[in-house]
Order: structure tokens, then sequence, then C-alpha cells
């Protein structure tokens, strides 16, 4: 209730801005000013990724430069991949802590790893900072042709626990356990955590996905956190879908849907599934947030490892986290000046990059954008 | 698949072999949708005899309602079952008959193929590709405990038993259909010892067919190309739940359930269905749309071997649709089920003569 009463306080505080792009959790009363002076660089912790990850940075730098953006990045290179290289997590989690934004591109996880670990590097840093919820926005972008159109939906997933507990055994050999942990704790704080972000963005309708009817007490427990927080926001609809019936619906009805509040897999499920319908992982942007702190990354989790160095990829994903982030940090003149630029260039047609179908390079783009900047 | 017509001889058209198959109509539009599969398969002359059984649940022994003894006899002596629509009453204390079934008979993988059937207009027009899911345990498996109140533990059960007899079941499928490639939908980078050893009896199971391709996709993955380019996929084997999803997704890109038909091969037999709902709304109105179960019989003739059968009462179906004359009103059409069975059996006759 002490949740509910001060985000209520934070709602009616920040009416008068203009709601539309900032999310719940705005950080702390750091950035409440409404202008920074132009000297006074924001600090912002940066995780390049791996993968296309550093390219898409750099693309992002150049264009903060470019439209002189007085943001600081302090840079880790982060990566389970690679963990000679990698910046320890402590260190990282610290910055992120400190300095509460980060942009980060993704990491990749392996299979298996060598000594034994069950929990990836990504898991480490969201239950270390406790970024419990991913919100992913889903929207067509202009310019950018796809077999549906106008698709508008907020994805917020809890990512902490459910099926990402890494808890797993062989009880006798080829019989493996894997435990799926579901707490009402849990639970209830991405329920309230949905119908906050609904009421704040001015939706109208939060959607639960489950399969509680196989899962009963899991996903049961899930459902049910989702009804008891629903009835305290009458105003928003609420509505639960089984998530199977829910992908069906994705790919032949997605304008049915508003919010979706989902357990962790299934939000991994339909981030992706719905990021395919408006032109895949590389235009879809993300964040992360914990009660203190927030990670804006890509939404849909891919690390295009196979386009490394080639010059190809998308940058139009990490450039919106970007424009998030400014947002954020309460820059919303640079946001918005960047966010004019990407539309302009997207709705001309003829800079666009390979998996759009076009043939324009990373940094061909990212020139693009920044001549754009007006 | 017209490869495999053309090695079958038409020799089989004239067996006098006269095979039993059990029906379970099932419930709503169960008994039309069943009853016009029935009419066009006597139009087609397979030699098939229907066994009819009623799965309305009985009162055993033990004082539990479950299936009457008769209906698992009936399936157990013939091998082969065709199922339509089964209404899982919520809440009246007794098991999904669905699962019941599934239970009885162990079967262990689900397929469904998934095409888009011309003539039908959806968003997307490429889609052939198969789903096989495992079936009997996984996220499925049933254990859940509350460990204290408030937090729940369920567990994923996944044995190299199961995933190997699956992924041996997908390399079978696939080269039998003249598929050329088998893709094994996982999430071992999160699921690392679960997932892990799904996948393990996967690879084992490529080098048994080196003539079938191999590759390894997240489940993330495969959702976010499914819906960009569903052509790159061809045979999908994976564990329960993804199964699930992936095939309803799957179904979601031709037209819903309604068109996708369904098989569950088992150890003691197999047993196919249509997976909708059994719309309860329409049901003894002449309205429904049997293609999903029609579909699946011709999936259980092929099963069965009888090939040339099958081809002709599956082209009869995608030319009945692609001519859109006689739709069905899920399909945007007018038409009734009866009207729609007619036409189909018109087209059957004039192949079979």
């Amino acid at each position: 209730m002490a949740l509910l009463a001060r985000n209520i306080c934070r709602v009616f505080n920040q009416a008068p801005l203009k709601s539309s792009a900032r999310s719940i959790h705005v950080g702390a009363t750091r950035f409440a000013e409404t202008d920074v002076e132009p000297d006074q660089k924001l600090k912002c912790t940066l995780i390049p990724g791996d993968g296309v990850g550093p390219e898409l940075v750099v693309s992002v730098q150049n264009v903060f430069k470019a439209a002189n953006v007085p943001v600081e990045f302090e840079p880790y290179f982060l990566s389970e991949v690679n963990p000679t290289l990698s910046a320890p997590l402590e260190q990282v989690s610290n910055s992120i802590a400190r300095n509460k934004v980060c942009l980060k591109g993704i990491l990749a996880t392996p299979d298996h790893s060598h000594t034994g670990e069950l929990q990836t590097l990504n898991m480490k840093l969201r239950k270390e900072l406790d970024l419990y919820s991913n919100v992913v926005h889903v929207k067509s972008l202009p310019g950018i042709k796809s077999r549906h159109q106008n698709v508008d939906c907020v994805i917020i997933r809890e990512q902490t626990e459910g099926e990402y507990s890494a808890l797993e055994h062989e009880s006798v050999p080829g019989v493996v356990e894997c435990l799926k942990i579901v707490t009402a704790k849990k639970s209830q704080r991405i329920a309230k955590f949905a119908f906050d972000y609904a009421v704040k963005n001015g939706r109208k309708k939060v959607t639960c996905v489950h399969k509680a009817n196989i899962m009963k007490l899991g996903d049961g427990l899930f459902l049910r956190s989702c009804s008891e927080i629903a009835k305290l926001y009458p105003r928003i609809q609420f509505e639960t879908m089984i998530v199977d019936n829910c992908t069906m619906q994705m790919v032949s009805n997605p304008h049915q849907f508003d919010v979706m509040v989902t357990p962790n897999l299934y939000g991994n499920i339909v981030d992706n599934l719905a990021s395919g319908l408006v032109g895949g992982a590389g235009v879809v942007a993300g964040a992360s947030y914990s009660p203190e702190c927030v990670v804006f990354e890509p939404g849909a989790r891919h690390t295009y490892s196979e386009a490394v160095g080639k010059n190809v990829a998308n940058p139009t994903a990490m450039i919106l986290c970007s424009v998030k982030l400014l947002n954020h940090l309460n820059l919303r003149r640079h946001a918005e000046q960047i966010r004019d630029a990407l539309n302009r260039v997207l709705n001309d047609g003829k800079h666009l990059t390979k998996d759009l179908g076009g043939q324009t390079s990373t940094t061909e783009f990212t020139h693009a954008v920044i001549n754009n900047l007006r | 698949m017209s490869d495999i017509l053309s090695k079958i001889s038409g020799a089989r058209l004239y067996s006098s072999q006269l095979h039993k198959c059990t029906l379970i109509p099932g419930d709503g539009i169960g008994p039309e949708i069943s009853a016009a599969v029935q009419k066009i398969f006597e139009a087609a002359k397979v030699p098939i005899e229907w066994e009819s059984v009623d799965v309305t649940p009985v009162r055993g022994p033990d004082g539990k309602f479950g299936i009457p003894q008769a209906a698992i006899d009936s399936i157990n002596k013939n091998k082969i079952g065709l199922k339509g629509p089964l209404m899982t009453p919520i809440g009246k204390g007794h098991r999904s008959l669905n699962l019941a079934l599934r239970k009885e008979f162990n079967l262990y993988a689900n397929v469904r193929p998934c095409r888009s059937l011309e003539g039908y207009k959806t968003l997307y027009d490429n889609v052939d590709v198969v789903t096989i899911r495992e079936n009997t345990e996984g996220e499925y498996s049933g254990i859940e405990h509350e460990i204290v109140e408030g937090v729940v533990q369920s567990i994923k059960l996944i044995t190299e038993e199961a995933s190997s007899r699956v992924a041996d079941f997908a390399f079978e499928y696939a080269q039998s259909n003249n598929r050329k490639k088998v893709t094994a939908v996982h999430k071992a980078n999160i699921m690392r010892m679960s997932d892990g050893l799904f996948l393990r009896c996967c690879r084992e199971a490529a080098q048994k067919y080196p003539s079938v391709k191999f590759e390894e996709r997240y489940l993330d993955t495969v959702c976010l190309n499914m819906v960009q380019d569903p052509s790159q996929y061809d045979v999908l084997v994976m564990p329960n739940l993804y199964g699930d999803i992936l095939s309803d997704m799957c179904a979601g890109l031709v037209g819903g359930l309604g068109l996708t038909p369904s098989g569950n091969i088992g150890l003691n037999g197999a047993l196919f269905e249509s997976v909708h709902g059994t719309a309860p709304d329409i049901a003894g109105q002449d309205k429904a749309n049997p293609t999903a179960l029609l579909l699946s019989a011709v999936m259980m003739l092929k099963h069965m071997g009888l090939n040339s059968h099958a081809k002709i009462i599956e082209n009869a179906a995608y030319e009945t649709i692609k001519e859109a004359k006689y739709l069905t009103g899920d399909l945007g059409g007018s038409a009734k089920c009866s009207e729609y069975t007619n036409e189909i059996c018109k087209r059957v006759t004039a192949q079979t003569k």
C-alpha cells in the first residue's frame, strides 16, 4: 500500500509534464529540474554488450556528440562469452547504482558455462540491481514496411524469477528437474507496475498472460495476484489470456492488445513475437526498471553476432533506447530532436539497413540521422 | 509431398483390406464435422470401417470418473483413432479427457503441420512448417507445490528417454515426409541443464539421419523470425510448453485452429484430432467448418500408408477452398457445412472414378 501511495503522489506531481514518453519509477529527485545547465554533464553507465552492440553504441555516441547532448558515458565492457576482457560485475552494478541510468547492448548467453554456472550474467545483473520489470513498447514505426500496421502494445515482463531461476539438478542420469519459482510478492509487484504504467500513460487495458490451466499453482498464483491488483484500478480494463492463444491472437490480430503483463518466459516470447511484427529486433527499444534505476536496452534481445564487423546492423533500436534515456533524464529537447531525425530518415526510406530491405551500412545510417538533426 | 505420391503405386487403391478405425465424434460441433468426414471418406472409397465410441466419462470401479473401458479397448485394438473436439468441463472433478487419452495411450509426440491455404488469404502466404511437440513431460509434468504461502515451485521435468524418443520421431517424420530440415527449438542458454539435455538428445538423433539437415535455434529467435519470414523453417521439434505455444502461433499464421490438423503419435497407437473448440454456439446448425478434422483424417490416412486416398481427399479440400465458392462462415463464406462437404465429395468422386 505504501508503494501505491507513493506512486499516486508521483503521478500527481508529474501531471503537468508531458507524460507520453515517460515511464514510472522516474528515478531519483536528482533529475526533477526541468533543465540542466549546459556545462553540467549527466553521467550514464554504458555497457556495449556482445555481438553488434559495440557498433550500435558507437552510432549512439556519434549522434549524441552531433546533437551536443550533455550526457557523459561511463563505459564498461561486460561479457559472459569473453570473460577475460569483462569488467567485474560488481564494478558495473555499482556504477549503475550510482548513475541510476544505463544504456546497454545485449549480452550473449552461452548454452553452458565451463564452471557449471547456471545463472547467466544477465540474470546476475538483474538480481544484483533488482531490475524486476522489463518494459517493451512495440509500436509500428513510420516508413517501415511490415505485414502488420499500427501495432501499438506494451509488454511488461517480470524478469527476476519464474523459469529464469537457474535452479536445476539432475536427479539421476538422464532425468533433469528445472524449477520455476513464482512468488506472490513479485507477482503483485509486477502487476502493480503494469497497472501504474497503464494509468500513467493513458492506456485502457491490461492483459495478464498466463498458462494457469496447466500450471495451476504457479501461474495460478501469478494470475490471482494480477486479478487482486486489478481490483485497485477500476478504471483500467483487465483481461486474462492463455499464452498459446495470446501468441495466436498476436499474429492474427495484434491490435486488440494494449498493456500486457507476463511472467518471465512468456514475456520473452511475446516480446520477440511482437518485435517481429513491426520490423524485427533492430527497431524495438526496451527498458528494465528497478525501484532505483533504469537500464535501457533493445527490446528483442539478439546479439546478431553473425554481423559483427560487417557494418550492417540497424542502430534504430539503440537510438530509440537513447531517446528514451534522454526523456528519462528530462533532456526532452534533445530527445525530440533525435527522435525527429530518426523518423525523418525512416520516413524518407532512402537510408534503410539490410534488415529493412535497404543497402545502407550502420555508419551511413548514423550519418543520415546526424544530417537530419534540426 | 508430391514426391511421396509418385512413389506409391496405384495398387493400394484397390486393396481390399479393410482397416478398422476408432472414431470419437466429440461434443458441440463434433458430431456434424465427424459425419462430414465420414461422408467424404465414403465418397473416396477409403477402405476404413469406423468404430464410433462415446467417451463421456463414466464412474469407474474406483469411484472416479473416467473414459469408458469400451473406448479404451477400441483404440487399443485398432491402434488408430480420429477424434473431434471434446469439452473439458471446468471444475467437475475429473481430469481433462484430452489429457486422459494422452496418458492412456502414451501419446508422446504431437504433430501439427501448418500450411498456408490458397484461397484463404491471411497476411502470410508462404507458411509450410510442421511443429513436433514432446507431449508427456516438461513444463506440463504437473508437479507443483507451494513451499510456504505465496511461494510456488513448479517443476519442469526433462528426461533423456522422452527427449530422445521425440527427437528420433522428428527425424523419422522428416525423412519419410521428404522434409529437408529439422530445427530444435530450445532455451538452453537460460535452462542450461534441462533444455541442454533436450538439445543433446536432438544432436544425437541428428547424427543418425545424415540426410536431414539439423539446426538449433533459441525459442525467442524462432518467434521473432517466424512472424517475419516463416519460410525459413521446416520441421520444428521442441519440449512441451514451447511446442504448445509455437504450434498455436503457426496456426495463427495460416488462419487459426479451424484449418490446422493435428496428430498424436504414441507407443500404443495414434490419435488424430482437430484442436479447435467445440463451438457450442453454432452446434447443430450446419455451420461448422470440418476442414481441421478432415485434414487430421488425411494425416491419419498417410500414417496408415493409404497415401493415394489421402492425396485425393487433400487435393479436393484444397481446391474447394481455393475456388472459394463454398466456404463456411469462419472463412468469410456463407456455405453450410453440408454444402462444403458435398462439394468436396463431388471432387473426390470425380477423382476416384
